[in-house]
Formats: C-alpha cells, structure tokens, sequence
C-alpha cells in the first residue's frame, strides 16, 4: 500500500512536470503577439522598432527553453511571472481569485451534497415509489441545464423580478447565494443521481439482507452500513465532478462578476496576458489531478478491500 | 422480462423520434424561418411576441424566432460534427493501439492519461480563449481532450476480441491487419463507442453554448444559443423573451438527446 502511494507520488510530479511544460507551449504557440496587443490597447502606433523594444522589455524574444526554465523554477518559488497587461506580478492576483473561488466552490458543493444525499438515498430505498419518479425526473433535468443558463434565469427571477439579492455579487454572503446555486443545480442534479444508483447497489448486497434477517431495523441499516459503505463512492462522485465545477465557476463568476480565478482568466484572454492564463491552467490542472489522486487513496482507505 | 424489453424499446424510439424532429427542424431552419435572422429593424426593437414575430425581437429588432431555428443548426450541426470527429479519431487511434500494442499503444495511452489531466473546460477555455474565438477555435479546444475516451473504450474493446477464435482465423487466412481491424474488428467494438458518442452529445452542446456565451465560440452576428442568451441578458428586464426562448431551446434539444443516450444505454443493458 505505502510502495504503491510512493509510487503514484512520483507518477503525479511527473505529470505536473509535464503538464507545466504543455500549458508554457500552448502560450507559447498562440497566434497573436501580446506585445502588439498591449501596444495597440494603450494606443501607441506600432512601428516596427517600437514593437521589437516592447518585445525585448517583455522577454518574449529569447529562446524557448530558457523562457520556460525561467518560467517553471519561477513557479517553484511561488512566482508566476508578471502580467503582461499592467506589470505586476501575477501570483497574489491569483490567490486572492483562488480564495474567492474555494469559497464559490466549496459553498455550491456544500449546498448540492445537502440536497442529493438524502435524495438520493430516500428515492433509493422508496424505488418506484412517486418520491422517486419525481426526484429522477428533477435531477434528470438538473442534469440538462447548463451553468450560464441557470445564473441568467435565476438572476432574473430573484434578482430582477423579485429583487431578492444583488445583481453583482462582490464577494459578500448575500452576493454568494445566486452563484453557488448556479454551481449546485447541476451537479446536485448528477450527485442524486450517482448516489441513488450507488445507493440501490448497496442494498442488493447481501449484508443487507443478513442485517434484515437478524431483525437489525431498517433505518439504522441505512445509516449505519449502506451509508457508510456508499460515502467512500460518494466522494469519488465529488472528485470527478471537480473538472466541471472548475469550468462552470469561469462562467458563472464572469457572469455574477464574482472576484474569483475564473473572473480573473476572463478578463486575462481578452487582454492576452498570457502569464495570467498559464497560471490559471497550471493551477487548476494541478488541484484537479491532487484531488483525484486524493481520492484515489481515501477510496482504498474507506473501503480496505479494495 | 420481454414486456420490459419492449418498453424499453419504445423509449428509444419515442427519444430517437424527438431528436429526429429536431435535427430536421436544424437542418430546415433556413426554409422555415418567418423572418431573416439577420435583418435588423431599427422600427422594431425588442417588441414582445406577436403575430408576425412569435417569439418576439431582440434589441436590433431581428426575429427570435427565426434566430433561435437557425442556431439551433449552428448549435447542432457544431455538436455532431465534433462529435464525430472525436468518434473517428478516437475509434482509429484506440484500435490501432489495442491492435498492434507495443512503443505506439504506450505513448497514445500516456497521451490520453494526460489529456486527462487537464479538466476539459478549463483547456477549452484557456484554448478557445487563446485561439481568438470563432467557432473552430471552440470545437478544437473542445476536442483536444474529447478523443480521449473513444479511444480508451475502442482500445479496451479491441483487447477483449483480438484473440477471438475468428480473428486468429482471419490471420492463419493471411489477411493484412488493417484488412481485419475494418472487416472484423470495427464492426464488433462499433456499438459501445456509438453509444459513448451518443452519451457525449447532450455534454458537448452545453460546452459549445458555453464557450459561445463566454464570447469564445461563434462570432457575432452569427445566431448560436449561447451567445443569444449572453446578448440578450443585458436587457432581459425589458425583454425577457430574447432570452428565454433561446433558454427553452437550449434545456429542450439537451434534454431530449441525454434522455435519448439514457434510453439506448438502458436498452442494451437489458440485451446483455
């Protein structure tokens, strides 16, 4: 088990290598030279001198590998490079978007996780039943809404139509709600029905039937074997929805104007500041592939048969 | 048993039908559309539905109505052919791989594992974003990591039957690999990618409208529902419709295509 752990330790720096080395090169490909785009935004005329003295000032004209050097042992102390839209340096500009964005994510998980268990659950155990068919039928069309669709109609209804909540939310509790639901209905609608099905398999094992036969009540069954037994497949269920949750966040915070990383890379692509986007994408890679591999290993924790 | 077969079975059909209906409806919209989707009336800005303009006009006094039928072709038409182009690369590369494994099967499958990696929106954002919008840019960006998992299920497929009785026959028969990979293999690992390729639609539709909303997919003046709805959010307290319809469009056309990969999945569930 330890060897093993050790084992995709390494597996997992070497990815991350790999996945710095990748996001530099896709910069590093894009078409569209930033030192024009910064030039032409502060309204200079791009003469060819003026150009080449801009892209020396930025470094972009030394060779590939030395940039990426550069840029990779950068990272390693914690500096990702500075903004090519206005020279200050990237990294707190991130961190503080991270920290607004792990409060986004971790309340709109809070929130589906409070909805989808018990559901999940109660249609699991009352199969058929008109509970079940009404929480199939929700979660199925939780499932179809897309993010941007569900914040715009809820800004409408709460924010416009019943003036409930702000319409930009800048970073307090009440401006957090209308995002965080935005986040939730989806993956709540995907959790339900991920725990209703892992739900159901538990209760067709046969420990279940042993623990009926012997008189054990129903309810603390529910509570205290199949539930548990689900919980290690339940945060697998959480680790795989992490990628959409990153991905819909970018949406939703351009939508709500929430101060997170995904605001933050928005505004970033329209300005090719590219320093900014491979942090975004380093650093969401990276909590993404730790997250799976964390979950990896509590999977064997929780369920030591595996 | 057979009963629930047979309902099963008209689940399929009656999603197929629904999905069918919307295909047509995409691949018509130019012939049905009431109005021209991109003629502007500055007399008619942001009227409510009537008449004339059933769902209403936007801002430049262009046809709801008609923009949402002919995005729906952008929508869709953009869906399944980067659908399918996933479907083909993957399919190719994943036989290729389970078939003659060895260096070439190692570096695909660290490949994938990689593209795996990456959370599929936040490539696509950072790529479509890079790539400067349009449409293109939005389905490559999507692309990069959705040929991943036709490839692994085509490789795990292919593994599971090389070593079939048939297979060995077709080789003693001195058939060329590519000759049995066509001919004996594809056929048989077809159906569970298929299904995979059906599973993806509903998925990939929300990506393309979300890219679109984010102004890194079509490129104005082109109707797409995303992008319609980003548009028109601006003034849904004035006009709602511009919004909502294409809002319905959306949810309805995913819905019916999820509904229709659950019910395929379920039916043949139940033949195994």
């Amino acid at each position: 088990m330890k060897k093993q752990i050790i084992k995709r330790i390494i597996e997992l720096i070497i990815i991350l290598i790999v996945l710095s080395f990748l996001t530099f090169l896709l910069m590093y490909l894009a078409p569209g030279d930033p030192a024009e785009k910064r030039l032409s935004s502060q309204g200079v005329a791009v003469t060819k001198e003026v150009l080449q003295a801009e892209q020396e000032r930025m470094g972009l004209l030394r060779p590939f590998f030395v940039r990426y050097g550069e840029w990779f042992t950068g990272i390693l102390r914690g500096d990702f490079g500075v903004s090519f839209k206005d020279d200050m340096p990237v990294s707190p500009k991130l961190v503080s978007g991270l920290k607004n964005t792990s409060i986004l994510a971790l309340a709109s998980l809070i929130l589906s996780l409070l909805v989808s268990v018990p559901l999940g659950i109660l249609s699991a155990v009352k199969q058929n039943s008109i509970l079940d068919h009404i929480v199939r039928i929700l979660s199925f069309i939780g499932n179809a809404l897309p993010n941007f669709l569900i914040s715009v109609l809820l800004m409408y209804f709460f924010c416009i139509r019943l003036n409930l909540f702000p319409v930009v939310a800048t970073g307090s509790v009440q401006g957090l709600c209308l995002p965080a639901l935005s986040l939730a209905i989806p993956m709540a609608g995907r959790f339900t029905r991920q725990i209703r099905t892992e739900t159901m398999e538990q209760l067709r094992q046969d420990y279940v039937t042993g623990l009926r036969v012997r008189g054990v009540r129903e309810k603390d069954i529910l509570i205290h074997n199949v539930f548990r037994n689900a919980s290690g497949h339940i945060f697998t269920i959480v680790a795989l929805q992490i990628g959409i949750l990153m991905g819909g966040s970018v949406v939703i915070e351009t939508i709500f104007r929430w101060p997170g990383i995904g605001k933050l890379v928005m505004d970033s692509i329209n300005a090719r500041d590219y320093p900014t986007i491979m942090g975004f994408v380093l650093i969401m890679g990276t909590i993404y592939v730790i997250i799976n591999f964390l979950s990896d290993v509590l999977y064997h924790v929780l369920d030591p048969r595996v | 048993m057979d009963k629930k077969k047979k309902q099963l079975k008209r689940k399929v059909m009656i999603a197929a039908a629904c999905a069918g209906v919307l295909v047509v409806l995409a691949l018509l919209s130019g012939v049905i559309a009431p109005n021209d989707p991109y003629a502007t009336n500055a007399a008619l800005i942001r009227k409510g539905p009537s008449a004339a303009y059933l769902f209403g006009t936007d801002n430049l006094g262009r046809c709801v109505l008609s923009r949402v039928l002919v995005g729906a072709r952008t929508t869709i038409a953009a869906t399944f052919i980067l659908v399918a182009i996933s479907f083909v690369i993957g399919i190719l590369v994943g036989m290729l791989c389970g078939f003659y494994g060895g260096i070439v099967d190692e570096v695909m499958m660290r490949i994938a594992d990689l593209m795996l990696a990456f959370p599929q929106m936040v490539v696509a954002i950072a790529v479509a974003g890079i790539l400067g919008g349009g449409l293109g840019g939005a389905m490559i960006a999507l692309g990069i990591t959705m040929w991943t998992s036709f490839a692994r299920l085509a490789r795990s497929h292919t593994l599971s039957i090389k070593n079939e009785p048939y297979i060995q026959a077709a080789r003693l028969l001195g058939k060329s690999g590519p000759r049995i990979l066509l001919i004996h293999i594809m056929p048989n690992i077809l159906e569970p990618v298929l299904i995979n390729a059906l599973t993806q639609i509903g998925t990939t539709m929300i990506g393309i409208s979300g890219l679109s909303f984010l102004g890194l997919g079509v490129v104005a003046p082109q109707a797409e529902w995303g992008s319609m709805i980003n548009e028109a959010r601006a003034y849904i307290q004035i006009a709602p419709w511009a919004v909502l319809f294409p809002a319905a469009a959306t949810v309805i056309t995913i819905i019916v295509f999820n509904y229709l990969g659950d019910a395929v999945m379920e039916y043949r569930k139940a033949d195994q």
